[in-house]
């Protein structure tokens, strides 16, 4: 242990600690802006800066390491003068915008400036613009960059795709995509990770809000809304809502406020899509010589572009089920269309989810065709949709708890997990168990799976004889790992989930951004747990909705119709 | 009324002039990776403050062109700027009154010139095509990239065994280079933006001379491949010995009755003693390498067996052929190749000069060499001849300076014309013309004849000491590419269309630094392992101590002491002294480390292993 004394507390702390860290776990609060705990602990804000006794310069407290007998300020006259005039000088290259800026309210430069108290801009604006393609789902504006090097550390570290990194030299130096690539053939996997890590508004998913406002001022058109699983568990967090609070029912009649006919709910194409692809995990598993093992989980787009563009050789291992947003957007439009008696194509289908992925997956060229044109046909991220409820002014606790609408709304516990890392596996066994034996696990069962660590998560399973290896990663970083030790020959496994962001899309892209909280996937995934346990129906081979599906459309599994709808070619796009 | 006032410099005249050297300090500094243009236009700011401000050209002019050099930085240039820019610089060049204008202008000619490419990236794409990539000075500027910071934190806290086994993980000759690496680590030293560079080989000396035996670390498990070294000189027996530690088998041939190459058989034993050069020689053997010396690979036949035998070969022949200085009578009785006379000295037959008055042709470190030999050896006089200036010298300074001390003179601008013997063919003497420094030619001041008549120096002994070349004949008759007389091997010491053969080292640079040479064997070393299908890595295990807070004052730099001259030149002892504790302490905590400060703790700060 090291003794020191910081602002005259005594404290005594383990070696190695930093200034930082020794403060936090002593209750002494240290401004920071750049720094991200074991990802980027850098020193390039130099907010963090505090005084050591008897050392003339200030020091940053987020990298430098406690030694023993060490006095520390952390608030003197110095510390504070620097500190402000660095901000000040941050300002200057932050063209702050901040009532359009989408990061108004959770912007951690904002935050640190009204801490400071600033009241006076000190330093002329100094901005460079550069160039963006404002079409592509993730969006970079150069004038908001504060140069903290989050995005470049995150990808690196974290997600392992290294697609941003310095760019120019000197007073010139910023950030840009690697190698002075477009960001459209970077490998982006737009998983946004670097949108949620970035402490201002300079990373941002593409806004889609207006487009969705013009479909639902049409009259022509049937206005149908999809959820995603981990929605639930994080959008009443920017309304100040309590998770119990923020129920799919309250969400729903939002929806409707804001003016959607039909609120649907994806967790019913989650538990399609355990239909087919534990299906198609069975049917591979009885042709073990044909197939090449592991067999992947399809259902992130951020994974599959990863696999595409980092192991393309794999990609016939991927599972050629569509997502669970694009099944739903399939079916909606062809069996939904049929219910209602409408054209698919007077139908606009918008998508609630957590990701920014997704925006870019309903593109593609295999998620749309002749008859029904593009199956979903907008993306709004969590967060778009928490401002779409404010700009409507609704008081979300006044709502009534109205169920969803009926024909595709039902959604078992196993599909609502789809939500976290290790859900879409656990879903598949619940399942596939049942497939094969003809008779229910334990629910939990399978629950070896769960939670984000560093590497990855293995069980093995015995299904009537049959042992089952399994593994689940999430980030993208960790997904590398697996991947190398697959090819090494050092691990062997018959089927593995892979989720693009830590601790799946919880922890996703387009989910609600928390100052000083980058690891809200650990808040939320438990709120999924318990929706799942709370769920009468646990087996999505028992969800009604989906039985009705097949009885009445697509017949079984894996159908010639099911394949036409509910499976892609996965290499029938390009990056 | 007095008449006139002695001249003294203001307070802010004074402090201008702190500015100015300052600037020569951040420009030793600075590292060529800054973007061309932004350095581009702090050179024509500088040189804008120092217009007299009378001509238009210069006054006006330069001013434009900052604004012009601006735009383009700032992302709003178009490519008729660049025309602009080159035609405002053309116009300044021809029309300035003086060297303050015309020079600057000059300058921005030769910038557009060169990387016109780097406007067009600013102007078509919006960014600089350059990368800040060398965020630890003294680590990019060595070679081998051995760990400097790491070995001084060390130092500072006493761990000397830990230090060196740092610097092993990246260079096997510790010792050889504390005492006579041409450490180009020390000049981009970011603490000369304060003072003076960190004396990095006085540390490292002292670590070695405290750390006492340091085992090699432990070999991994063997692969069974077996590769053949040619040459057992500092490239040869580093490649031997990373790749003993990744577990392969190497065998090295070496020509002469002694490892070392050059390090044995070019330098002399006052500056590095034997025993000490034996301790790095002891530690690589250690691992495992097998040794056959006496044993000239000459022949092709002999080439292509040992292809046969090995899975790979790795050829660091050094350079140890002497160059003809191409005068009239160089065959003479009393004239003598350096290499031969260090040759000698590494077979520990020193000479007799008693009496004797020498002469050495040169100005590298090898001429210093055969002069201070020449002085221990008890000449009578000994001199050096070279053609340009001292300052032109391609030899340390503390080499020319040590000579000088030792009472060497150095006769400058003097171009040998032909030698002189007796009857017998005796050599006699020199006959030189007198030079004069005059127009530059391949950006360095050239000599020309002063128009003095040809006077002779009186000689006994004659060195020539003007380069070596390379035995490669065996090589290329063999089949391998060769360049003038180099091996033509690439920086990844691959050769063209012969896989599994490598070479580097003086043998295919041309005579170079030892630390060079190193650096080739472990590149070797690398690619070789890569070449038999394997990643082995080599790390050192130790760790580095964390920064510790305290500032940074002015401080003078600790420079090692050496012996009297007039002691030292009497015999080939060891000429320097290492560095006491509280120097060593002193000079380590002078250090920035930059492996954390900067952009050292986001990239490229350390590498663990490689």
């Amino acid at each position: 242990m090291v003794n020191l004394v910081i602002n005259s507390k005594h404290i005594s702390v383990e070696e190695g600690s930093t200034i930082l860290e020794a403060a936090n776990a002593n209750g002494i609060h240290i401004p920071t802006l750049c720094y991200l705990k074991d990802i980027n602990e850098i020193g390039a804000c130099r907010i963090c800066v505090v005084e050591v006794k008897g050392v003339d310069r200030l020091t940053a407290a987020c990298n430098t390491p406690v030694e023993e007998g060490m006095i520390v300020y952390t608030h003197s006259p110095k510390v504070m003068m620097a500190r402000k005039v660095t901000l000040e000088i941050i300002l200057s290259e932050h063209n702050y915008t901040c009532p359009t800026c989408t990061r108004s309210g959770n912007c951690e430069l904002q935050s640190l400036s009204e801490e400071f108290g600033l009241t006076a801009e000190t330093y002329k604006k100094r901005m460079v613009k550069m160039e963006w393609d404002q079409n592509f789902p993730l969006i970079r504006d150069n004038e908001k960059c504060i140069k903290c090097m989050r995005c470049i550390q995150v990808c690196d570290k974290v997600q392992s795709l290294s697609v941003w990194d310095i760019a120019g030299t000197g007073t010139w130096t910023t950030i840009n995509v690697n190698n002075g690539l477009d960001i459209k053939d970077a490998n982006c996997a737009i998983c946004g990770q670097c949108i949620t890590n970035c402490p201002v508004g300079a990373l941002q998913a593409r806004h889609d809000k207006e487009s969705v406002y013009a479909a639902l001022s049409d009259p022509d058109k049937v206005k149908v809304v999809q959820v995603a699983p981990a929605v639930r568990a994080a959008w009443g967090e920017q309304l100040g809502l309590q998770p119990e609070e923020a129920t799919m029912q309250k969400m729903g009649e939002a929806l409707r406020q804001v003016g959607f006919d039909y609120v649907f709910d994806t967790n019913f194409s989650a538990d399609l899509t355990i239909m087919e692809e534990g299906s198609e995990f069975l049917q591979r598993l009885a042709n073990k010589d044909q197939n090449k093992f592991p067999m992947f989980t399809s259902c992130c787009p951020g994974w599959v572009r990863f696999l595409k563009s980092q192991y393309p050789d794999m990609v016939p291992q991927l599972s050629t089920a569509k997502s669970p947003q694009q099944m739903f957007g399939a079916v909606t439009k062809s069996y939904f269309a049929e219910k209602i008696g409408r054209d698919p194509k007077d139908i606009v289908l918008v998508s609630i989810m957590p990701c920014v992925a997704k925006k870019m997956e309903c593109t593609y060229e295999t998620m749309k065709d002749e008859v029904r044109g593009q199956d979903v046909d907008f993306v709004l991220t969590t967060r778009e949709f928490v401002k779409m409820v404010k700009a409507a002014n609704i008081n979300v606790l006044d709502l009534e708890d109205k169920p969803l609408d009926d024909p595709l709304c039902d959604g078992t516990g196993a599909a609502v997990i789809f939500g976290t890392t290790g859900g879409v596996m656990e879903a598949a066994l619940r399942s596939a168990y049942f497939l094969a034996t003809g008779k229910n696990p334990e629910p939990d069962a399978f629950k070896d799976v769960r939670y984000y660590h560093d590497g990855w998560n293995e069980a093995t399973f015995d299904i009537e004889g049959t042992t089952v290896r399994c593994a689940v990663a999430s980030g993208l970083g960790n997904a590398r790992k697996l991947i190398q030790a697959i090819r090494a020959g050092e691990v062997e496994y018959d089927f593995v989930e892979v989720m693009a962001c830590p601790g799946g899309c919880v922890g996703g892209g387009g989910q609600p951004i928390h100052i000083h909280h980058n690891q809200m996937y650990s808040v939320r995934a438990p709120r999924l747990y318990q929706l799942d346990s709370d769920n009468p129906i646990r087996f999505s081979h028992e969800n009604k909705q989906v039985q009705q599906l097949y009885s009445e459309y697509l017949g079984e599994p894996l159908s010639e119709k099911a394949h036409h709808l509910l499976h892609t070619d996965h290499n029938g796009w390009k990056m | 009324m007095a008449r006139q006032k002695i001249q003294s410099l203001s307070a802010v005249e004074e402090t201008v002039d702190q500015i100015y050297r300052e600037l020569g300090s951040r420009v030793n500094a600075a590292m060529t990776n800054a973007c061309p243009i932004d350095v581009a236009l702090g050179f024509v700011r500088l040189c804008q403050s120092q217009s007299c401000g009378k001509c238009t050209s210069c006054r006006s002019g330069l001013g434009q062109l900052a604004t012009l050099i601006k735009r383009v930085l700032d992302g709003y240039g178009d490519m008729a700027d660049i025309d602009l820019i080159e035609r405002t610089a053309q116009s300044i060049y021809l029309s300035a009154d003086c060297a303050i204008g015309y020079e600057a202008a000059n300058m921005v000619r030769l910038c557009v010139k060169s990387f016109r490419e780097d406007f067009e990236s600013h102007i078509n794409q919006g960014k600089c095509s350059y990368f800040f990539n060398r965020p630890v000075p003294c680590v990019s500027r060595c070679p081998a990239n051995v760990d400097i910071p790491g070995y001084i934190a060390l130092a500072a806290e006493g761990r000397h065994a830990d230090a060196v086994r740092l610097i092993r993980k990246d260079n096997p000759f510790p010792t050889a280079c504390a005492l006579i690496c041409e450490h180009p680590c020390e000049n981009n030293c970011r603490r000369q933006m304060i003072d003076d560079s960190i004396n990095i080989r006085g540390i490292k000396r002292y670590v070695c001379d405290k750390a006492g035996f340091v085992p090699a670390p432990a070999c991994q498990p063997s692969t069974g491949k077996k590769i053949a070294i040619i040459g057992g000189g500092p490239s040869g027996l580093t490649c031997a010995y990373f790749l003993q530690l990744m577990g392969h088998q190497t065998t090295v041939f070496e020509s002469k009755a002694n490892l070392g190459g050059m390090l044995r058989y070019g330098i002399p034993n006052y500056r590095l003693p034997r025993e000490r050069l034996q301790e790095d020689i002891d530690c690589i053997l250690s691992t495992g390498v097998e040794v056959k010396l006496n044993t000239k690979i000459d022949s092709p036949e002999e080439i292509q067996k040992l292809k046969e035998e090995y899975d790979a070969l790795y050829i660091s022949i050094g350079a140890h052929k002497d160059k003809k200085v191409r005068l009239e009578n160089e065959d003479a009785d009393g004239v003598i190749s350096a290499v031969d006379m260090l040759k000698a000295i590494g077979n520990d037959e020193y000479p007799d000069y008693t009496g004797k008055q020498v002469l050495v042709i040169g100005g590298g470190n090898v001429a210093m060499d055969c002069t201070r030999t020449a002085v221990r050896a008890g000449a009578d006089k000994v001199s050096v001849v070279y053609r340009r200036r001292i300052a032109d010298m391609t030899a340390l300074q503390e080499e020319i300076f040590g000579a000088q001390a030792e009472g060497a003179e150095i006769l400058e601008l003097v171009a040998p014309t032909r030698i002189e013997t007796d009857e017998n063919g005796k050599l006699i003497g020199l006959w030189v013309k007198q030079q004069m420094i005059s127009r530059y030619k391949k950006g360095r001041p050239a000599p020309a004849d002063a128009g003095e008549d040809e006077y002779m120096i009186p000689c006994d002994i004659l060195v020539v000491a003007i380069g070596q070349g390379i035995e490669s004949e065996p090589f290329s008759e063999f089949g391998l590419p060769t360049k003038w007389d180099q091996i033509d091997a690439d920086d990844y010491t691959y050769i063209k269309d012969q896989p599994g053969v490598f070479s580097g080292g003086d043998c295919a640079t041309g005579p170079a630094t030892v630390i060079r040479a190193i650096a080739a064997g472990k590149t070797a070393a690398a690619n070789i392992d890569e070449y038999l299908g394997f990643n082995h890595e080599i790390e050192s295990g130790v760790e580095v101590p964390p920064v510790t807070t305290y500032d940074r004052f002015h401080c003078g730099r600790v420079n090692l002491r050496e012996r009297e001259a007039v002691v030292r030149n009497k015999n080939f002892e060891p000429f320097e002294y290492g560095m006491t504790d509280k120097e060593a302490l002193q000079e380590a905590k002078r250090c920035l480390r930059c492996d954390h400060f900067g952009f050292g703790c986001f990239r490229g700060g350390r590498n663990f292993k490689w």
